[in-house]
């Protein structure tokens, strides 16, 4: 049997062949030999063999039937055959299969052979793919090497200890005598792998780190003596004294001085010294800096340390090199929450980095120019991010929009402001919105009253540019179907108003309707809107025809819409203009989307997956809108059965000016709603009424209380909490008329302070009957997100003997459990 | 199945180690060394092997030298025609992982006398042993170029020569 070739010859060899296949049946040649050669036990060559055998496993081949014979070679006298055993053993072996339990009687004895490079080679191993059994049955032998006086050893130990407590944590103990002087070594390679040591089993045990906390002063000198002392070649890199120790040092000095004030201020001397005298024209000076910023940020340190720490890392944002940009923007975003008035003073540098051509530093660039903005930057950072929204690569659009939309939010200095940054994303990235910014988008233009002309108006031109952009054209398709009134009404007070009929709106959502780009959904939300002009425009005709035509759409969402607004056209037609009414404004919840406060009409809220019917009854709440939505924001355009349509609602002012500018038109009393059945008046009961609308549950004993009471007539609040939303106080008021005389065309209004919102429901009747034989019930619902206490002023009209009468009151008694 | 739970709740201490992995691969893909500090499946290294060499290859020639992916951070470094390529726990210090990426080639070149990928291709086992005299677990065990150059040249010399090996009893 001729001898197998060697090792360097089969390389040389595999490296001639010109293609994979070529390759592949060299090596299962190769292979084949091997395994015959593995068969026949023979000792002289194993060693090549398994060298061989390791090649071919880099080069990707399967070579586990080498893992026994690898246990052979660990196992022989021939260190040669050992070096190659352990390698393999490290490369094809792990704690997966049982095979390496075998070695752990061989890593045994050579942990106690004679030559210190075996002993080395059996740490290396057991450092490296120990099982936690092998650490288990071997980490007595470990903790003797530990403590022996050959530095050599005790390095390779000190890691090996490591990887034990590592994998079996409950051992650490056992180590924790040998620990008592290893920092008293002066060989460097013992006092880094200590160091480490150390710091793995602080890290683990809060009871190890308050014993080692005792360290600190000698880790100081130790540090101390590493930069004052001189040059020293063994561990010079670039000038500078063993960096790698140092590092590692000022890394535990981190984790001792956390939390603790002794120990941090014992340390501050040593971290002023290093962060003012490093040499810091290489990346290794800067990386000790580095590692000092770290640790003075974790530590209690005094506020001047901290200072100089952000001021590195400023200066670091201004190195050429890219590396540390990187990594002064990485820092800076963890420190960016604790010290935030200090990064702040880079903000400029920062912003700058945005326009850095590595795509790693743009994306910290981005990620820390989001967390500086607030108010008062809001106007300037916004520029910036915009503009790097315009110029970006697609990777971040998503995340970029997604920041400017949360910073707004938050920072707005205007409404108009507000909306153009929205309109600029949109038109900038629209396709890279996510999702859920269509409906908090509607929402946001909802709740911006005196802007919704503007709004309509730039979405309107935005779609005449282009349609392609989905979000954009949801949104845009949404607010023409509100606001489409004033889109042609051509009134803007925000911009030159442009002139626009109501067919040329119409043929942009056709348009939509029709065109390739526009995805289901985007249909979905043009037809309601062109649906919902039907009570804002004249040419009804028109939709009519455009809505019959859909309902035998292909589209299944489609067809089901365009045949339930057929329905509205048809046998609902009296519906129509209550349930296409203007959104109320929508109040915001803690969680994701707009919630509305009430169904007030059966429209379907602007996710358009699902198509709601419209209830089957009117709602009489629509007439709550009628009166008295004193509060800005709500220009409710309301629509009562029968009756005149009232005014639209005053912006909200302060208490004083509302009642007083308001006038009644005299004849606007509700149509008689189904009246209530009356109950006695008594403190007692709760109210409810017969809305059917309101899940209320009886709040937990909030007291009612009087609200007025003079001239005979008297106004009892009761209280429920509106499910499911805290915020909302559900009052029922409860008149009733101790005189000998009716008061009729009794109304009740209501005004409360500007940071509440308040909603009239219809009362039960206007006449309040004599003598206490009935009681007159009407709810109110009030908004208060900002638990602020509540007040009221009332004003009450009614006719009594003939004369009108008319009384304000402020109530101010309320209990405090109605608006906490 | 004992053993299988308590590899699972092995990994999952991993707390703070220094150094999850480092290779060494060609411009063209091709692997020159391979060495893990945690345990993973082979497809697991397979994966992370060329998803390494994907993201770095691709990287444009002034870029930083350092980039995210999962969890851990990538430094690498190119010396001629090899890549070193290290993937580090999220709180380490990348700019002293280049150093040790640094240090490991000096430690080659002096082994080798001016290293080049040939002797590292031709060499393989050595360039290991070589780092396993500077790391273990993922630290730096010696931060002295001459004692790891010392450890090595002593070691090589009780590499027996063909007729110690020859002669000397094999159990």
């Amino acid at each position: 049997m001729p001898a197998p070739i060697r090792l360097r010859e089969l390389i040389r060899t595999i490296r001639t062949a010109r293609t994979q296949a070529e390759e592949r049946e060299m090596i299962q040649k190769e292979c084949a030999a091997i395994r015959s050669s593995f068969r026949e036990e023979d000792n002289t060559y194993r060693c090549r063999n398994v060298a061989k055998l390791l090649y071919m496993h880099m080069l990707g081949y399967p070579a586990h039937f080498g893992q026994l014979e690898c246990l052979k070679l660990i196992a022989s006298q021939k260190f040669t055959d050992k070096r190659i055993g352990y390698l393999g053993a490290m490369l094809l072996l792990d704690e997966r299969q049982d095979v390496h339990l075998l070695m752990t009687n061989c890593i045994k004895n050579d942990l106690n052979h004679s030559t210190q490079y075996v002993q080395g080679l059996a740490l290396c191993t057991l450092g490296c793919m120990g099982s936690s059994e092998m650490c288990r049955d071997l980490a007595g032998e470990v903790e003797k090497l530990l403590k022996t006086s050959n530095s050599y050893l005790r390095k390779k130990a000190a890691l090996c200890a490591v990887h034990v407590i590592r994998k079996v944590p409950e051992l650490m103990e056992m180590f924790l005598p040998a620990t008592k002087n290893l920092l008293s070594e002066k060989n460097h390679g013992v006092l880094h792998t200590s160091v480490v040591l150390l710091t793995e089993m602080c890290e683990r045990s809060p009871d190890m780190l308050a014993h080692f906390r005792k360290l600190v002063p000698q880790l100081v000198r130790i540090l101390k003596n590493l930069i004052m002392s001189g040059y020293s070649p063994e561990h010079d890199v670039s000038g500078i004294s063993d960096p790698f120790l140092q590092v590692r040092i000022l890394r535990l000095l981190r984790i001792l001085g956390k939390g603790d004030d002794d120990s941090s201020e014992a340390m501050n001397d040593i971290l002023a010294q290093v962060a003012t005298n490093t040499e810091t024209s290489k990346n290794v000076g800067n990386a000790i800096l580095y590692e000092t910023v770290l640790t003075i940020m974790d530590i209690k340190s005094e506020s001047g340390l901290r200072v100089l720490a952000i001021n590195i890392l400023g200066r670091f944002l201004l190195n050429n090199d890219k590396n540390i940009r990187y990594v002064a923007l990485t820092s800076l975003l963890k420190t960016v929450q604790t010290d935030h008035n200090a990064v702040q003073r880079h903000r400029s540098t920062i912003v700058d980095c945005l326009k850095d051509l590595d795509v790693s530093i743009k994306r910290r660039a981005m990620e820390l120019s989001f967390a500086l903005v607030n108010g008062n930057n809001i106007r300037g950072m916004m520029k910036e991010l915009l503009y790097f929204l315009d110029s970006c690569d697609p990777e971040f659009k998503a995340d970029c929009a997604s920041g400017v939309f949360l910073a707004a939010e938050k920072y707005a200095p205007s409404k108009r402001w507000h909306i153009d940054t929205i309109m600029r994303v949109l038109t900038t990235a629209g396709s890279y919105v996510r999702d859920d910014s269509v409906p908090n988008l509607i929402q946001l233009i909802t709740n911006s009253v005196e802007m919704h002309a503007y709004t309509v108006q730039r979405l309107y031109k935005a779609l005449l540019d282009d349609i392609s952009q989905q979000p954009l054209v949801q949104v845009a398709s949404w607010c023409i179907g509100e606001y489409g009134d004033l889109l042609v009404s051509g009134q803007c007070e925000e911009e030159e108003p442009i002139q626009v009929t109501e067919d040329e709106v119409l043929d942009v959502l056709e348009g939509l309707l029709v065109s390739n780009l526009s995805t289901p959904v985007t249909r979905g939300y043009a037809l309601t809107a062109i649906m919902k002009l039907s009570t804002r425009f004249t040419s009804v005709n028109r939709i009519k025809k455009v809505v019959s035509i859909y309902g035998s759409s292909i589209d299944v969402e489609l067809q089901q819409r365009a045949v339930e607004y057929n329905a509205l056209f048809k046998k609902y037609d009296h519906m129509r203009p209550a349930l296409l009414e203007r959104m109320p404004i929508m109040e915001k919840t803690a969680s994701n989307g707009p919630t509305e406060i009430v169904q007030t009409n059966g429209e379907t809220e602007p996710s358009v997956v699902e198509a709601k019917h419209p209830p089957p009854v009117t709602q009489p709440t629509n007439q709550a809108n009628d009166l008295l939505d004193l509060l800005g924001g709500n220009d409710v355009v309301p629509v009562i059965q029968n009756t005149v349509s009232t005014k639209p609602a005053s912006a909200g002012g302060e208490l004083l000016d509302l009642l007083g500018d308001l006038s009644l038109s005299g004849g606007t009393s509700p149509a008689p709603a189904p009246s209530v059945p009356t109950s006695q008046p008594s403190f007692f009961l709760d109210g409810l009424t017969s809305q059917p609308l309101f899940n209320d549950i009886a709040a937990a004993g909030i007291p009612p209380m009087t609200a007025y009471n003079k001239n005979g007539l008297k106004i009892d609040f009761t209280f429920e909490r509106a499910n499911p939303n805290p915020n909302i106080a559900v009052i029922t008021i409860h008149a009733s008329n101790s005189t000998e005389a009716d008061m009729t065309d009794f109304v009740f209004q209501a005004a409360v302070p500007k940071t509440f919102q308040l909603q009239l429901l219809s009362p039960s009747s206007n006449v309040v009957p004599a003598l206490n034989q009935g009681t007159v019930t009407q709810v109110i619902r009030v908004l208060n997100p900002q638990k602020q206490q509540l007040r009221m002023r009332i004003k009450l009209t009614y006719t009594h003997k003939g004369s009108a009468v008319q009384d304000l009151a402020e109530v101010n008694n309320f209990p405090p459990q109605s608006w906490q | 199945m004992t053993r299988l739970l308590k590899i699972v709740s092995c990994s999952s201490l991993r707390f703070f180690l220094q150094m999850r992995f480092l290779l060494l691969f060609s411009r063209q893909g091709k692997l020159r060394l391979q060495k893990w500090f945690t345990p993973l499946t082979d497809r697991e290294k397979k994966k992370v092997i060329r998803d390494m060499m994907m993201l770095v290859l691709a990287r444009p020639a002034r870029s930083c030298n350092f980039l995210q992916w999962r969890d851990l951070k990538i430094v690498y470094k190119r010396y001629a025609s090899l890549y070193f390529c290290a993937g580090l726990e999220d709180h380490d210090n990348e700019l002293l992982a280049l150093e040790v990426l640094h240090r490991y080639v000096e430690l080659l070149d002096k082994y080798f006398g001016n290293v080049c990928e040939l002797d590292i291709i031709f060499n393989f086992e050595k360039a290991y042993f070589i780092l396993d005299e500077f790391l273990m677990e993922g630290e730096i065990l010696e931060t002295s170029k001459v004692a790891v150059g010392v450890s090595l040249e002593e070691a090589d010399t009780l590499q027996e020569t063909m007729e110690e090996y020859m002669s000397k009893p094999a159990y």
